[in-house]
């Protein structure tokens, strides 16, 4: 529908009109509210995948050849359908594209709502606002860095002179067991749990998804999903630096390329 | 019962829309507890005319609370430190003596301040003038009792419909968004049988208005807090459910 | 020159009066209806209501307010409800009983006609408001609520929770707002008329000054309507918002309107007494509170004990004791009255001993503190507020305020006033209420005359003009009333005196309730004459105005008003002096009856008094509209 007019006398908008007005349903996501819509809906992807990401992870704590393999199966997932790693590469471009407009549209927001915000000279207190509703700006881009940091240290390998391409077990425990790359992971999943803790509530606002006789458990359930993700993730930094996590830089996937793997029936 | 007390204001002055602004310190002494904050206010000024300063300029009208003319932050709070109270039914027991209170005018960029304390809030009545009504000329309305409103209904629109308009959630909001009045004012029609004609319309021409002026909803729940009709940020969430859907249903209609 | 009044009241029998008289005035076509220019002053329930239904017709409308949004007229404060002659509980309302209580209630100073045509459309104004999406309480079965309210023996109140009057301006609002994006409504907000503007005896426009940049403004109209509220702070302390005022209506009556009955204030009963000499309004409870709570007073002067350690026999339950059949729920003015009375003797309570209690201890322990808290819960919470006292715990303590004012600028049947051209509706005008008002009916008047009224009334004087364009603003007719608007305004910033104009504002209020308050006496009002001109000219030599004029200017604003209203009070004393009888909100004392009840003396004063500006310094002259009572019978009040 065309903007109603208007013609009470107003000071002048803070945000015009989009120069062109994309074809329904793009022309959603030219609004705020559509945008948000759509960052709550790739919240929710970014969040599923985060919650299978570490309970993939938890494979670490079976063993190297486990967690090989376990990564071995996500490449092999729809190989009855698609060509091997296909699939597995479907779902990373979705990702992406769900990061990619996660992040687009939480920075196009930002702007509007600072170019609409006036400081208050005089300070002002907080009584709803917590500490994650008000720091989302903040973790955000902490999460930001640290996943391009992650991916470059254990899926590129550039950090590490040690890195096996495959071997996930090998890679983890070299990397975490330095003090800083441990205390970086700490950090940062601390400051991711904190961004899904305030997501996880503000997604169903967005969506629209309230009903008062189940509001109450919306906390709970951002609650208990922030707080299952941090001890999660914070579980491996921890473990590795306690030696619970630990190949004494021996790689699974070199030992079994070399035929020197013991034990496992292949 | 009532004692007196005595305050340190650090009060926002700005002589005039584009002028600088700038606190200025006033000492308000033996003020009764049982004054009500602008009444507090209007010792200050008498005060102040009294030694020939010009008046701090903020506005009220009703000063019961109804007509949300007034509001001012006060120590960064909206409305002051009492829940579910707007400025002018803030009394001065809510304050000890000694105590330093910072006033300041609602902040938003498009609440403009006209002068000290006073702002302007034109940009609400754009909202509601972009679709905040249902449309039945004079003369037109069938008999009241023709559709039944279930009981629960009715309540629920009406607690959207208590809004003041004063603007508290905007300037307690940190994106200065608007998402709380424009809510209540969507809800309240949206919920009754009589505003689904327009419900569709009305949503999408309410919430793309209310982006030109105000900033975007991040849902931390200020808004609520500030509020002095204690409207529920539910409503916030049902305008956003009604927008997409009526971002789809104004293309079908439109055809 | 003005002879009797003549409110040309339409002929035929008082059911068919308006049926006949909507039939019988001219029309304007639709096509013309966009050549006309109204101005309407004013944003409550009248004049919002009015400019909707005006600009749904087609008419170029403008709409002039003094705040800084449509809505926030005082209109919003109305606590109680709005009564209508729906009849929707089956307990034997009909448009008569309503028009017949109205008369009544109005102790017989109310046009019959009127006040007949008024409870006529209060059925539609419940349509029309509902069809807006007004939330009305509701029953389980959905279908709309009433209560019986201000004593009626009907339930015929429609109400919102206890902010009726706030759902109802919202109403009004957004059907202004709606027309105001349609392009048929120019909204200036924040503009105060100063001036209205006469050309060949008739108003064309007003002027207005922008209260941001102090700009002066012309507009020109082929009509001007008012809608400008009542003068209830001529009292200072007043249940009435901060910024009401008499000024638009007073303007216009100093350009020859005339002013009728200014004598008849309404005082409710149930306000939170005052607390100090800071104190800037009085809060009205709503008056349901007397359904279950009971008014008292010690028996001792001076009882210095607190309310749980008197015991009953040193307690006065006034009100039963003197109306065992109304008991506490005698009317407004009867209550108030005997409120006042027992604090002058000395008796009254609180740490200012100007109030009485309102004691819920009997009710609570009749029907549980949960019963009282459901009913009153929020009343009981906006006390506490205010008084910072649990009124579960401790009596509530009351006292009456300034509420309402039935005077107002006279118009006729058609709610023209005697200028040609000038409109008056609302509290702003005079008409429907007579001498005391029932509760619940001013925000079924302001709607009556601004949905149903004026619309088809204003069509009939416009269709005069077909083809005549508004008149230019370059006339020397608006210049003038500009520079007269420039010259006041300079006037105040140039007096440099001592005191603020709230100052003079407390002082003139103190006089006004003294002499012209809950009950009034020919000493006093002579008192009130001498007293009030002698501030009046203090202030305009004394009044302390600072800063200037182009800006966002409080002290300036109030400046103007607060003149007006010390002309109004010393008019009020006038009229309050010439009515030789009690009626309604008009209590003298030499004419009661021997229980202390209000007289009225029918022979000499069933009439209206309107009066007529001479110039400042002359007493206005008097002229009357006699009252034709063809269909009720005066009979006098009792609540024995």
């Amino acid at each position: 529908m065309a903007q109603a007019i208007t013609r009470v006398s107003t000071p002048p908008p803070v945000r015009s009109e989009p120069r062109v007005k994309l074809p329904w349903p793009l022309n959603i996501y030219q609004t705020a509210v559509g945008k948000k819509w759509v960052m709550g809906l790739t919240g929710i992807a970014l969040l599923g995948f985060i919650v299978v990401h570490m309970i993939g992870n938890l494979h670490l704590y079976e063993g190297p050849l486990e967690i090989h393999e376990y990564a071995e199966t996500l490449r092999d997932l729809g190989t009855k359908l698609l060509p091997r790693t296909w699939l597995l590469w479907i779902m990373r471009i979705g990702l992406i594209i769900a990061f990619a407009l996660h992040i687009h549209s939480a920075y196009s927001l930002s702007r509007m709502s600072i170019a609409a915000d006036k400081r208050y000279p005089g300070g002002r207190s907080y009584i709803a606002a917590n500490f994650a509703s008000r720091t989302m700006r903040w973790t955000g881009p902490i999460i930001g860095l640290y996943l391009f940091y992650h991916l470059a240290d254990l899926t590129w390998g550039w950090f590490n002179p040690d890195f096996v391409r495959g071997d996930p077990y090998h890679n983890v425990s070299e990397s975490l067991s330095s003090i800083p790359v441990a205390i970086l992971y700490i950090v940062a999943n601390t400051a991711l749990a904190v961004h899904i803790f305030h997501g996880t509530w503000s997604m169903f606002q967005s969506l629209g998804v309230n009903s008062p006789r189940y509001n109450h458990l919306r906390r709970y359930l951002a609650a208990g999903l922030a707080g299952i993700i941090l001890v999660g993730n914070l579980s491996f930094p921890i473990f590795v630096q306690a030696g619970v996590i630990d190949d004494d830089g021996r790689s699974i996937v070199e030992e079994l390329q070399h035929g020197t793997a013991e034990g496992e029936d292949h | 019962m009532s004692s007196e007390i005595n305050l340190t204001l650090k009060v926002w002055r700005q002589p005039g829309p584009l002028a600088e602004g700038r606190f200025v310190t006033y000492e308000a002494s033996g003020i009764s507890t049982d004054a009500s904050f602008l009444e507090m206010l209007d010792i200050v000024n008498e005060r102040l005319i009294e030694m020939g300063d010009e008046p701090i300029v903020f506005e009220s009208d009703c000063r019961e609370g109804i007509c949300g003319t007034c509001g001012l932050m006060i120590n960064g709070q909206a409305h002051g430190p009492q829940k579910g109270t707007a400025t002018c039914q803030l009394h001065m027991r809510s304050f000890n003596d000694g105590d330093h209170i910072v006033i300041e005018p609602w902040r938003a960029t498009s609440f403009p301040v006209l002068r000290d304390l006073a702002v302007d809030r034109r940009a609400m009545d754009a909202i509601i003038a972009a679709g905040g009504y249902i449309s039945v000329n004079t003369g037109a309305a069938p008999d009241a009792n023709l559709t039944p409103v279930p009981k629960e209904t009715a309540d629920t629109a009406f607690d959207a419909a208590a809004c003041i308009g004063c603007g508290a959630c905007v300037a307690a909001c940190p994106n200065s968004a608007a998402q709380l009045f424009t809510a209540a004012k969507v809800q309240h029609l949206n919920l009754l049988p009589q505003g689904q004609a327009q419900r569709w319309a009305r949503t999408e021409a309410m919430v793309e208005t209310m982006e030109e002026f105000f900033g975007s909803c991040t849902n931390h729940g200020e808004c609520e807090e500030a509020c002095p009709k204690e409207i529920p940020i539910d409503f916030i969430a049902w305008t956003n459910r009604d927008y997409i859907k009526a971002k789809v249903k104004n293309r079908k209609l439109a055809g | 020159m003005l002879g009797s009044l003549d409110a040309r009241i339409p002929a035929g029998s008082l059911d068919s009066k308006w049926t006949d008289h909507k039939f019988s005035m001219r029309l304007v076509n639709p096509n013309n209806k966009r050549r006309f220019d109204v101005i309407v002053v004013g944003s409550g329930l009248a004049g919002a209501s009015a400019a909707a239904s005006l600009g749904e017709l087609g008419y170029r409308v403008k709409v002039l307010t003094y705040h800084d949004s449509p809505r926030r007229a005082h209109s919003i404060a109305a606590q109680g409800g709005i009564n209508a002659a729906k009849n929707y509980q089956n307990d034997g309302d009909s448009v008569y009983r309503l028009f017949y209580d109205t008369i009544k209630g109005g102790d017989y100073r109310a046009r019959e006609a009127n006040v007949y045509r008024l409870a006529e459309v209060s059925v539609d104004i419940i349509d029309q408001a509902t069809a807006q999406g007004v939330p009305f309480a509701r029953e389980y079965g959905g279908l709309l609520d009433n209560r019986s309210f201000g004593g009626a023996q009907v339930s015929r109140t429609f109400y919102a929770r206890g902010q009726t009057g706030q759902q109802l301006l919202l109403g009004a609002y957004s059907a202004l707002m709606r027309q105001v994006a349609a392009g048929t409504v120019e909204l200036h907000t924040r503009s105060e008329m100063l001036e209205l503007v006469m050309h060949d005896g008739r108003a064309v426009g007003v002027v207005t000054r922008d209260l941001i940049t102090g700009e002066i403004v012309a507009h020109s109209a082929h009509a001007v309507v008012l809608a400008t509220g009542g003068y209830g702070n001529v009292y200072f302390l007043s249940t009435n918002a901060k910024m009401c005022n008499v000024t638009a209506a007073w303007r216009a009556h100093r350009k020859g309107a005339l002013f009728a009955n200014p004598c008849y204030t309404q005082i409710h009963p149930t306000c939170i007494p005052a607390s100090d000499d800071f104190q800037s309004k009085l809060t009205l409870m709503s008056e349901s509170l007397r359904n279950d709570g009971r008014i008292w007073v010690p028996v001792a002067h001076d009882d210095g004990r607190e309310p749980d350690q008197i015991p009953d026999a040193d307690r006065d339950y006034f009100l039963e004791r003197k109306y065992p059949a109304f008991g506490n729920l005698v009317p407004r003015d009867v209550a108030s009255r005997n409120a006042k009375t027992v604090v002058d003797e000395g008796r009254g309570v609180g740490p200012l001993r100007n109030g009485v209690y309102l004691d819920f201890s009997g009710a609570m322990a009749r029907d549980g503190e949960a019963m009282i808290r459901a009913k009153y819960g929020n009343l009981f919470d906006m006390y506490e507020r205010i008084t910072g006292e649990d009124p579960y715990r401790v009596p509530m303590r009351i006292y009456p305020a300034t509420h309402y004012t039935m005077g107002g600028l006279w118009v006729d049947y058609e709610l023209m006033s005697n200028v040609p051209g000038l409109f008056v509706l609302g509290e702003a005008n005079f008409s429907d209420h007579g001498a005391n008002r029932l509760g619940a009916s001013a925000l079924m008047q302001g709607l009556a005359d601004g949905y149903f009224i004026l619309p088809y009334t204003i069509g009939n004087y416009l269709s005069d003009f077909l083809g005549d364009p508004a008149l230019e603003i370059s006339e020397p007719a608006f210049a003038n009333a500009e520079q007269a608007v420039t010259d006041e305004v300079n006037r105040w910033l140039s007096i440099g005196g001592t005191r603020s104009v709230d100052h003079y504002h407390r002082e003139l209020g103190k006089l006004v309730w003294d002499y012209i308050g809950m009950a009034r006496n020919k000493t006093g009002l002579e008192k009130a004459l001498s007293e009030i001109p002698a501030l009046r000219e203090e202030y305009h030599r004394n009044v302390r105005v600072l800063g200037s004029a182009d800006t966002l200017n409080q002290s300036l604003e109030k400046a103007g008003r607060v003149a007006d209203l010390f002309e109004l009070a010393e008019l009020m004393a006038r009229d309050a002096l010439t009515r030789e009888e009690s009626c309604g909100g008009h209590f003298r004392e030499e004419h009661q009856t021997e229980e202390g009840e209000a007289m009225r003396d029918d022979d000499n004063f069933t009439h209206v008094a309107a009066w007529e500006w001479n110039g400042e310094g002359t007493p206005q002259t008097r002229h009357r509209e006699e009252l034709e009572f063809e269909n009720v019978e005066l009979t006098q009040r009792s609540y024995k």
